[in-house]
């Protein structure tokens, strides 16, 4: 009898199993702009991958009611992977049959699964403020875009900085700078560029690893009690960051002089140690929090007071809501500007969105209509630079909130390009892969 | 009524010694591998594919490769996640250092490599037992993931520490749409099943399942626990590295140290345990308990909840998946503690008296 049981619920849970997982491919829509959302709100960088994930969804639930895209309505879905690589590649398997426009992994481990992918199934993916530095090549990296910035931009902008605070750059000779970096793809992006950067300016760099998630960081800051760097860079990313300050607080290294990206400078990261991060310094992809901007502005009367709004209320406008937010905004002007060229109001496909994001041209003028005035700077894509931009500022937490702290700043072109090119050539030779040639590049 | 031997008669030794030896479970066999040879690519799609049936067959291998080990020489290890990695990470420099280098051989030595460090890290086995060996075989996984990070000439120097492989081909087989993909892993996976299942019917499996069994009596009838314990690490560290380079090449494309983790050596030890300890069969359930399952979960939740008419978030759904595998775990092993393999076997028992129990 308990067999018989068994057995029987054995064959129902399979014939559902056959039955969700057939269905879900079939229900694959034309009409509608379909977004898929890769989101990670549960596991250990839930507190971070929340706030992006409900800017995300935010920005683009306002926009049906609009009238869509010239006239094309949006349709999303989100997709739970708990920032591991296996499951992101899963979700992007499961929302790809969909009709998917483009796809924001914010993770650079499903990134660089997700890379040669993207190029067999012809969907863009964009990596703002993340992903691989060398995909800025769009000759090389066709599908590859990482608007507004790479981890070399944020190192190399860092390094001036840190320059800046010093008095110039040629004052670093002899300094000792210190990375404290999340050992992962991610963490280990900016060491080539910071390694140039110690060759030109002759500063010693340190390396510090962190294993994941990064809550056990007592030997890393041992060792920094030990040999006192004058400035320390934290490439961390969710419960990491608040350890690392917590720690630096525990060991007593100046707060003042720890600069973190911009993965490492939001709400989440500060706001449990609250007085004692205060003085801590971290750059921001153009925006940081912008609580008083028009567009947050939109969103609460849009979204959030009529009952729609994906999270509380009080993290609209925070740093990680307003990257999110800034990211859809990034995918849904991708789609605008490729309807100019292949019809408005019609539905695009990767291909045609690929284009829209490589001649994208978000001027002052849009970006203050949209309601970014005070948030962010022009954006320009072209075939052979797919970033389009690389200001960026430095906002400093005051113990209860982030404050800009510094003028605009931009990555160095001479020291940024060659790395760039160098780097995007050795991935064509691995991979078989010609460079597309200027005719290509106009099509 | 159609499950029973009678009127099969065996007349001659090599009858007696078929791998199956009731015609209809060598039907059902063949039947099988027919239906995932033939029919499933053209009944699957891409998603099918990608998700779920090439992360299924190759972490059936791996589990089997775990099973060997575990299951027939009785050695507990936590090291699989690493024999994974040095599988992938020796089949990648052979690819990159050697020009020319076919794709399978390639893998194949990632699995000979993969096999010469499991003997490394079974030689602990010959003196502790147990979860002392669990613990000893961690060692192997924590110097890997260290190994693979921190010593760039294993990645080729990438920046990142993620590596990636060019297009697979074979014999001028361009490996690339999803089918093929499917095919290349399922033809490992049959290969290395008999392999497997040979290996246990023969004399060098019975040593093992000695050792497991007794290892004291064992060594008084003869069998050296030296050999029996190193050969079934080399071997289910070949499988295994095998395992990885299919994961790495075939699944991943890209990977990063992360994909063989510890989570993955428990992962693996799970399958064997739910699946069922000491068959091959049972490797194939416990992979597909453990891979198939939360997948399911995270898609059928949103369909039964849009049933009955209520939205659950993301998280929500995430966490249910993850209540309700966990919940699930425990009750196959209070139902079954030998594993879904058990429940595949008195199944059988039960449909040759069917349809008239008593």
């Amino acid at each position: 009898m308990k067999f018989r049981n068994l057995a029987l619920a054995a064959a129902i849970a399979s014939v559902g199993l056959s039955s969700a997982v057939f269905s879900t491919a079939a229900q694959a829509q034309a009409q509608d702009q379909f977004f898929p959302v890769l989101v990670y709100r549960t596991g250990a960088y839930a507190a971070n991958g929340n706030p992006w994930a409900n800017g995300y969804v935010d920005y683009l639930k306002p926009i049906n009611a609009q009238g869509g895209i010239n006239g094309v309505k949006l349709t999303y879905e989100e997709c739970e992977f708990g920032y591991a690589t296996d499951r992101g590649v899963e979700c992007y398997e499961r929302l790809k049959g969909k009709n998917a426009t483009l796809f924001q992994s914010l993770s650079t481990g499903v990134t660089f699964a997700l890379t040669d992918k993207a190029t067999v199934d012809k969907i863009p993916l964009i990596t703002a403020g993340y992903g691989r530095s060398e995909s800025q090549d769009g000759s090389v990296f066709t599908w590859n875009f990482p608007l507004l910035g790479s981890y070399w931009v944020g190192a190399d902008v860092a390094i001036q900085h840190i320059g800046k605070q010093e008095g110039g750059l040629d004052k670093l000779k002899g300094k000792k700078i210190a990375l404290v970096y999340h050992d992962s793809p991610f963490g280990k992006e900016p060491i080539p560029l910071l390694q140039e950067r110690a060759k030109m300016h002759g500063f010693e760099l340190q390396l510090l690893p962190v294993a994941h998630p990064g809550v056990e960081q007592k030997a890393t800051w041992l060792q920094i009690r030990r040999d006192r760097p004058d400035h320390v860079l934290l490439w961390g990313w969710g419960v990491m960051n608040s350890t690392a300050i917590k720690e630096a607080q525990a060991t007593g290294y100046p707060r003042e002089k720890m600069l973190g990206i911009w993965w490492a400078g939001a709400e989440p990261d500060v706001k449990d140690v609250g007085a004692g991060a205060k003085g801590y310094s971290a750059l921001t992809l153009q925006h940081g929090a912008e609580p008083n901007s028009k567009v947050v502005k939109d969103m609460l009367a849009m979204v959030h007071d009529k009952g729609q709004g994906t999270g509380p209320k009080e993290e609209v406008g925070s740093v990680l809501y307003m990257r999110g937010l800034i990211s859809a905004m990034l995918g849904v002007e991708g789609v605008r500007q490729a309807q100019e060229r292949y019809g408005k109001g019609k539905v695009m496909t990767g291909e045609q969105v690929r284009w829209g994001l490589e001649n994208l041209n978000l001027d002052q003028g849009k970006l203050d209509a949209m309601g970014f005035a005070g948030v962010m700077r022009p954006v320009q894509t072209s075939c052979t630079d797919h970033m389009g931009s690389s200001w960026v500022r430095v906002h400093t937490w005051d113990g209860s909130k982030w404050a800009f702290s510094s003028d605009w700043y931009q990555a160095d072109d001479k020291v940024l390009r060659p790395m760039v090119l160098e780097a995007a050539s050795k991935y064509a030779a691995e991979k078989n892969l010609q460079r597309r040639t200027a005719e290509q590049c106009a099509q | 009524m159609f499950y029973r031997e009678n009127g099969q008669f065996k007349t001659s030794y090599a009858a007696d010694q078929q791998i199956f030896t009731i015609a209809q479970d060598k039907w059902f066999v063949w039947g099988l591998i027919a239906f995932a040879a033939l029919a499933v690519p053209m009944l699957a799609d891409e998603y099918m594919f990608r998700a779920i049936l090439i992360p299924f067959l190759v972490l059936s291998l791996a589990a089997l490769g775990v099973n060997l080990l575990v299951g027939y020489c009785g050695q507990i290890t936590l090291g699989a996640g690493a024999f994974m990695a040095i599988g992938a990470y020796a089949a990648y420099n052979f690819m990159v250092r050697i020009d020319g280098m076919p794709l399978v051989l390639a893998m194949l030595l990632g699995g000979v490599s993969a096999a010469a460090f499991g003997i490394l890290f079974g030689i602990p086995s010959l003196r502790v037992r147990g979860l002392y060996l669990a613990v000893a075989t961690l060692a192997a996984q924590f110097l890997c993931d260290w190994a693979f990070l921190r010593i760039g000439w294993f990645t080729n120097h990438s920046s990142s520490g993620s590596v990636s492989v060019a297009k697979l081909e074979m014999l001028g087989w361009v490996i690339d749409s999803p089918t093929e993909k499917y095919l290349f892993c399922l033809a490992f996976v049959i290969a290395f099943a008999f392999i497997a299942k040979n290996l246990t019917r023969a004399a060098i499996g019975r040593q093992w399942m000695a050792i497991r069994d007794m290892d004291v009596a064992a060594e008084v009838i003869g069998i050296r626990p030296m050999f029996a314990k190193l050969s079934a690490f080399a071997v289910s560290s070949f499988f295994v590295g095998v395992a990885g380079a299919l994961w790495g090449f075939v699944h991943l494309g890209s990977w990063e140290p992360a994909a063989f983790s510890v989570d993955r050596s428990f992962q693996l030890l799970f399958m064997v345990i739910i699946g069922g300890m000491g068959s091959i069969m049972g490797s194939f359930f416990g992979a597909a308990f453990i891979v198939i399952l939360p997948i399911f979960l995270n898609q059928f939740l949103p369909l039964l909840g849009s049933l009955v008419g209520v939205t659950v978030s993301t998280a929500g759904i995430s966490h249910a998946e993850l209540i309700i595998f966990g919940s699930l775990i425990i009750f196959f092993l209070i139902v079954e503690p030998h594993g879904l393999a058990r429940l595949w076997s008195i199944a059988k028992q039960k449909l040759r008296l069917w349809p008239f129990p008593h």
